[in-house]
């Protein structure tokens, strides 16, 4: 039985996209009302199937086209374990930035488009975390690269116009290596679904061949989410786009069509080599690295943010590039899995502190006119609530307990002690004390530090939409620690972890032998 | 054998034309040359020697056909890199009327 809430996950956003054009022509008060609801069905659809999704409901194969001798064609939307959690975050966070626009967007020019294009946005990410066969995930990951861009450049400003061009000729050429590694794909295997070409790769595969196309996905999945030596665009696009749109970019996007992609495809799709997880293992300790060590000189809050992103998505790499390394050793499985939990943990934790800290960059932005920390100060006393959210998020993105980033850190060095990657679990301790330095830069400059003349006018706190968006995460910040218990991990995060793990569970669940 | 390399050839065409040229209309169309570049390859993934038509005759079932699922795909992805062009064409226009140039090194807002 096929549940046929699963397509609807692309379908409503879709539908809600070109509807608001539509609509939004005639009645101009309602766009923003249509995105709203558009994302809190989606959201709603998505919260349902993380927690009623059963095991045999979880593939939607569209046209009906059943599988031919265990052979699967037509297009499988697959939704598991892992996939659930992605959806929730893409939803969740989009669901909050979008009520956070309906006050910030209105200083905008034609809103209509702006809430368009988001929600196209939304069902290119639902798409490409949905879609199990890869060319799939090429087309929506077009989807959602276009809107991006166009969103990026949504203040058509000179700034936003010159990172928007970075943005999409950084990203043009992913796309490209990408189609390539697509085409490679079926000229080996003959098939473009994920859990049958591992079947074919398995019963052997050329060498080279194997390699070069897992080093084609990984360069273009890697520039997508800006992974350390791939992350040229990634500073500029976020910072210049409206706020709620890097906190949709830094919060959801690059996990989405990035590092939702390099897990899914080389846990599931190839077979694990000692020789690639390593390589992944090094670039997320190198982003990891580089990417905070950026980040510390930077005077721009949105740009400081956006080097965080680079360096905490180097933590989800990292973290997967361990479990991978195990698993390929055959040795400890379950510090594989522990590794493996902590990554997507830790993925599903900053969607909400980094979400959380853009909004709070957006509504500094709103009401003191200015990005840049050497020209604000005590701002704690005009925006109180900014500032309490801005502080739960800090905390949590330095990972002090009982904030959310506390525990999936610690599960992170915990598994890489266990695992005895002594040196890689020293080097994430350090990088999260260097991320705790640089937000009390940002709490002591934003906030504190005493009035500045230079701002004239008088700072009030923003309207209420984006205050009530902004407390939601920070709630949220702190009750996405309660992961952390067993009860609740094993309900949640357990299944992510098995799909990725068991190697047999994805593929039997598309052929449905 | 020959064209995967001229296509090989082609992709390093594009590759070497985002990375040297400074015009942006140059690197667009240079961006366009990748683009067609895997088309090309994933035309010729569906390449039989002496293939026809995938239409199954039931007098002559051996028969070779070419492989039509790599030209749906084909065209799909031109539809998509007409739109990624568009864009890109649109974001250039505007950086001309903004900077009043289409060279690359006077674009230098942001950096750091």
């Amino acid at each position: 039985m096929m549940n046929p809430l699963i397509p609807l996950l692309v379908a409503i956003p879709l539908a809600g996209a070109f509807l608001t054009i539509i609509i939004g022509r005639f009645i101009t008060a309602i766009p923003r009302y249509m995105a709203l609801a558009t994302l809190l069905i989606t959201a709603f659809i998505s919260f349902w199937l993380l927690i009623a999704g059963g095991d045999d409901r979880s593939v939607y194969i569209m046209g009906g086209w059943e599988p031919v001798n265990g052979v699967a064609i037509g297009i499988h939307l697959v939704h598991d374990g892992f996939s659930a959690l992605v959806l929730c975050i893409i939803s969740f966070i989009g669901l909050l930035s979008v009520l956070y626009s309906v006050s910030y967007i209105a200083r905008y020019t034609s809103e209509n488009y702006f809430y368009a294009l988001f929600c196209l946005m939304i069902a290119g990410m639902n798409g490409v975390v949905l879609s199990g066969d890869i060319f799939n995930i090429f087309v929506f990951l077009e989807i959602s690269a276009i809107s991006s861009y166009a969103l990026v450049a949504f203040g058509v400003e000179k700034n936003e116009l010159e990172a928007t061009l970075k943005y999409q000729v950084l990203g043009a050429v992913a796309s490209f290596m990408v189609l390539f590694a697509i085409g490679f794909i079926y000229w080996g295997a003959k098939t473009l679904n994920i859990a049958d070409i591992r079947t074919v790769f398995s019963q052997g595969h050329e060498k080279g061949y194997y390699l070069l196309v897992q080093i084609l996905l990984l360069t273009g999945f890697g520039l997508k989410a800006a992974i350390i030596p791939f992350h040229a665009w990634l500073p500029d696009a976020h910072s210049s786009a409206p706020s709620p749109i890097s906190a949709m970019l830094s919060g959801v996007l690059i996990k989405a069509v990035g590092i939702y992609v390099i897990i899914r495809l080389f846990f599931n799709m190839f077979e694990i080599t000692e020789a690639m997880a390593v390589l992944i293992t090094t670039l997320g300790a190198l982003s990891m690295a580089v990417g905070v060590l950026l980040a510390i000189g930077q005077w721009d809050i949105k740009r400081l943010l956006a080097y965080h992103s680079i360096s905490q998505m180097g933590y989800v790499v990292m973290s997967a590039g361990i479990g991978m390394m195990l698993l390929a050793r055959g040795i400890r499985p379950e510090v594989a899995a522990l590794a493996i939990t902590g990554g997507i943990f830790h993925m599903v934790n900053h969607a909400a502190f980094k979400g959380l800290l853009f909004l709070n960059a957006g509504a500094i932005e709103y009401s003191a006119g200015t990005r840049d920390l050497h020209e604000m100060g005590g701002l704690g006393k005009s925006m109180p609530v900014t500032s309490a959210t801005s502080l739960a998020a800090s905390l949590s993105i330095s990972g002090i307990p009982p904030f959310n980033g506390f525990f999936s850190k610690l599960i992170i060095i915990v598994a890489a002690v266990m695992g005895r990657f002594y040196l890689l679990a020293a080097l994430a301790a350090v990088v999260s004390i260097i991320t705790l330095a640089s937000f009390m830069k940002f709490q002591r400059y934003a906030f504190h530090n005493g009035e500045q003349v230079k701002i004239r006018k008088e700072i009030r706190e923003v309207p209420v939409p984006m205050l009530l968006s902004m407390i939601t995460l920070a709630v949220v910040c702190l009750l996405l620690s309660l992961l952390a218990l067993p009860g609740i991990r094993d309900a949640v995060l357990t299944p992510a972890t098995d799909i990725l793990i068991d190697q047999m569970k994805y593929s039997s669940q598309i052929t449905g032998m | 054998m020959t064209a995967y390399w001229l296509c090989f050839v082609l992709f390093l065409t594009g590759l070497y034309g985002v990375i040297t040229r400074r015009n942006l209309v140059k690197i667009a169309i240079s961006l366009s040359v990748m683009e067609f570049s895997c088309f090309l390859f994933l035309a010729l993934t569906g390449y039989r020697e002496g293939g026809v038509a995938p239409i199954v005759d039931v007098a002559d079932p051996v028969q070779t056909y070419v492989d039509p699922l790599p030209q749906a795909m084909v065209l799909t992805a031109i539809v998509i890199g007409l739109a990624t062009t568009a864009m890109l064409m649109a974001v250039i226009i505007r950086i001309y009327r903004k900077y009043g140039t289409f060279d690359i090194r006077e674009i230098k807002n942001l950096r750091g």
